[in-house]
């Protein structure tokens, strides 16, 4: 998979200079009310969403919150900091596309007739990186993985064959660095946490402010 | 009347090693883990979905004093004048529904001013949950915002481990309010139950940073270099318990101080190096003298917008070393030079050990020169007006002389909580009890009820505008039926003060809506028992506060002050502090 820096879309090249996409990871507690806690973060700032996933994580009982937002670097900081203070919330971090790996699924619901007749459908399947999910004498879904542009193609290319239904998933995402949660799981579970869970990226990465 | 160790202790021959188990009802096991915790005062008002909560406080009313209030909102207003005086964790119980939405205002002001609170309110059945039942809101998502953690319980056997929660969450670290809803069918379910563990560690909470010793000497090194190097305060002095620990710091480093409104009372207001209050209508040295300072040490405060103006003139000419236990406040409004995270009760001693013995007589002298400016253009006469008419600020400064300092000064919002700040003596910590951040007008009658139980040896004085006191006047039926010793000083100054100041400053003196018509407020407090008298003679004002302080029992006393003054000096809005202004023809 496609690990090169995101390509913006259209749309998000208009957005106001210093703006960027990034992916916010947050690990928490499985708590009923927590991602309404998480989601008002945002709204209260009044900052569109333009992603959201959760789902179970590495560890088991921690949840993995995936979240894309369109924001300056100083906001997003800002962001996970107020996510990080939520008592069930574990660790926040965030990362511009280059940092991470992610996909969405997309699912794609077509008439077979129409396909069947008009395309060789073996051909576009392998072209698209799509297979088929499910084929009725009346419809077949197809579906495919990848980033934004990958799965819009489809779109495009199914469209003239009377695309029925379309739906795309929110992201999920990978931080290529990460080793994952379980050894700061343990860290987090004791009285005195070591520097692992009180670890600040902020902190270590401003030694140049430090410079006087 | 039972409490934990007594039940412990009476356990059967045989199983004296483990903990009694017995069956009792959600409602007791919230009544068991209270006087675990050390709850010995409630502020509340019963309703239909805390009833078992209110039948089981039947058993326990003599170790659990409740306050019944007079609307929910004066429960939680006096739990938070409870905590602040007190250090403690105040608790309110409210019913479902309207109860627990009247708790919002003061959950947004707890959350704001960093309070720490537990309010239980009652819910309805779990089974009736999203139906639409009588009295059912949804308390959790109402309530999410404005707290530092919330928990709905539907389940008995969740109530004593959800409450240790709540206990240990608000009073930890960054201190908050907490709501734990409860429904009747967990309160009246009976469940084993085999004895209370305080919380003390959750794995996703993390209430204290760690300490970073390499930033503290990084701070050490910026102070010790510094020229001009000036203190600026708030309330995370307080909460931190870090008075001493401050005081030392600022002693050893010859560093002048002011304070945020949170802030007052950390040190002694007549402190040699206390140089007074930040923020729109603070003083006029420190305001100016943030944008001349070349290192701004921040402590247990959050650069909010009435402290700073316009932030991109606000102390650019200065290192910033900010000292906080959140995280979150870090860089949030001011961009920080040395951030030291941690508890400032710890931080503190660190860094005085760090910092070398010095003093600054001459940038010393420019917050004298500043103060002087003060003295001869606001102070003076607004203490010893030309006019026969009282000022605001001659009140506050004849109480001074009569508490010398010693007493517990409760403020509302506006022009008289401006200036009670501004004048107000206070010798010790935890006397300034205000609405600071959310700016909630009907604060202080509460409040002070609370801070009295709070603080029974102390002197109470609320100081409410004529606005103010009609916001929550009903809780004088509170001091009527709890004869908490409550001094009531109404400043009637017949308008909405501040919003006319600045409809007179920059709306052009279009006074829209401001003109607030009163009661006769003597005759109401008559109406609940209380004494009281009106004055706005100068020749009464001396004895009038001497007949407040010594009467015993609550009293009211109004006392009518000039109707157009205004609050000097101040920092316009959208201005920086350094164009903060003394008059208005300066604006």
């Amino acid at each position: 998979m496609s690990d090169t820096k995101h390509k913006h879309t259209p749309a998000a090249a208009a957005t106001p200079a210093g703006k960027q996409e990034y992916t916010i990871t947050v690990y928490t507690e499985n708590q009923v009310g927590l991602l309404n806690r998480i989601a008002i973060i945002f709204s209260r700032r009044k900052i569109n969403i333009e992603s959201l996933n959760t789902s179970p994580s590495e560890v088991e009982s921690v949840h993995r919150f995936t979240i894309v937002i369109e924001e300056t670097e100083e906001v997003v900081r800002k962001l996970c900091r107020q996510i990080e203070k939520q008592v069930e919330v574990l660790k926040a971090y965030y990362n511009t596309a280059d940092e991470i790996v992610w996909q969405e699924l997309a699912l794609y619901k077509v008439p077979t007739d129409e396909i069947a007749e008009k395309v060789k459908v073996e051909r576009l399947l392998r072209e698209n990186g799509a297979r088929a999910v499910l084929i009725r004498k009346d419809y077949t879904i197809f579906e495919t993985s990848g980033h934004r542009e990958e799965t819009d193609k489809l779109i495009r290319v199914l469209e003239p064959y009377g695309l029925i239904e379309f739906v795309r998933s929110a992201r999920v995402a990978i931080i290529k660095t990460s080793e994952g949660f379980h050894k700061k799981l343990k860290d987090f579970e004791t009285a005195e946490p070591g520097e692992e869970a009180m670890e600040n990226e902020y902190l270590d990465d401003r030694e140049e402010v430090f410079t006087m | 009347m039972s409490i934990i160790s007594e039940k412990v202790s009476s356990s059967p021959k045989g199983t004296a090693a483990k903990p009694v188990t017995e069956e009792i009802s959600g409602s007791e096991i919230v009544m068991r883990a209270l006087l675990a915790e050390g709850t010995d005062t409630i502020f509340g008002y019963p309703g239909g979905a805390i009833m078992p909560i209110y039948d089981a406080l039947y058993d326990h009313h003599d170790t659990l004093n409740h306050i019944l209030v007079r609307h929910e909102q004066g429960a939680i207003h006096a739990a938070q004048g409870f905590a602040r005086v007190s250090g403690r964790v105040g608790v309110v119980f409210a019913t479902s529904g309207p109860g627990a939405t009247n708790l919002v205002t003061g959950l947004a002001d707890a959350q704001i001013d960093s309070t720490p609170l537990v309010c239980i309110t009652g819910q309805v059945f779990a089974h009736l949950l999203g139906t639409d039942a009588f009295q059912e809101t949804d308390v959790i998502n109402i309530t999410t915002p404005v707290t530092k953690w919330n928990y709905q319980v539907t389940d008995a056997s969740e109530i004593a481990e959800t409450l240790a929660k709540a206990f240990y969450i608000a009073k930890s670290g960054r201190p908050g309010p907490v709501v734990v809803d409860i429904t009747k069918n967990a309160q009246l379910q009976k469940v084993p139950f085999s004895g209370y563990t305080p919380c003390n560690h959750i794995r996703s909470y993390r209430p204290k940073p760690i300490v970073r010793n390499e930033f503290v000497q990084q701070a050490a090194d910026l102070i010790n270099k510094a020229e001009r190097p000036f203190v600026i305060f708030g309330q995370g002095v307080i909460l931190g318990k870090a008075e001493k620990e401050f005081q030392k710091f600022i002693e050893k480093g010859g560093l002048p101080a002011a304070w945020t409104i949170m802030g007052m009372s950390a040190i002694a207001t007549d402190h040699p190096l206390a140089v007074g209050m930040l923020g729109m209508h603070g003083n006029y040295g420190p305001n100016l003298l943030t944008n001349e300072c070349d290192v701004l040490i921040a402590i247990g405060m959050r650069f909010d917008d009435r402290v700073t103006g316009r932030l991109d003139k606000y102390a650019k000419q200065a290192k910033v070393i900010h000292l906080d236990i959140d995280p979150a406040e870090i860089d949030k409004n001011v961009k920080t030079t040395v951030p030291v995270w941690g508890d400032c009760k710890e931080t503190l001693p660190l860094l005085t050990s760090m910092i070398e013995q010095k003093v600054y007589p001459q940038w010393l002298q420019k917050f004298k020169d500043c103060q002087q400016k003060e003295e001869d253009k606001v102070i003076k006469e607004e203490l010893n007006p030309s006019t026969d008419i009282l000022t605001m600020g001659e009140v506050i400064n004849t109480l001074n002389e009569l508490t010398k300092g010693d007493a517990v000064i409760v403020t509302d919002v506006g022009q008289h909580q401006m200036v009670a700040c501004r004048y107000a003596a206070m010798n010790q910590s935890k006397s300034n009890i205000t609405s600071g951040g959310l700016g909630t007008m009907g604060f202080a009658l509460p409040a002070a009820i609370g801070a009295k139980f709070g603080a029974p040896d102390r002197t109470v004085v609320a100081i409410i505008g004529d606005g103010g006191i009609q916001m929550t006047i009903q809780e004088l039926g509170t001091i009527m039926q709890f004869k908490p010793d409550v001094k009531i000083l109404i400043l009637n100054n017949k308008f909405l003060g501040m919003v006319r100041q600045w409809q007179q400053l920059f709306h052009e003196k279009r006074y829209s809506f401001v003109n607030i018509e009163s009661p006769d407020f003597v005759q109401v407090a008559k109406g609940y028992y209380i004494d009281g008298q009106s004055i706005s003679k100068r020749e009464d004002l001396k004895n009038a506060l001497k007949t407040m302080l010594d009467h015993k029992g609550s009293y009211l006393l109004e006392v009518m002050v000039g109707k157009e003054n205004n609050v000097f000096p101040m920092v316009p809005q959208g201005r920086g502090v350094s164009d903060i202004v003394l008059s208005k023809e300066e604006i």
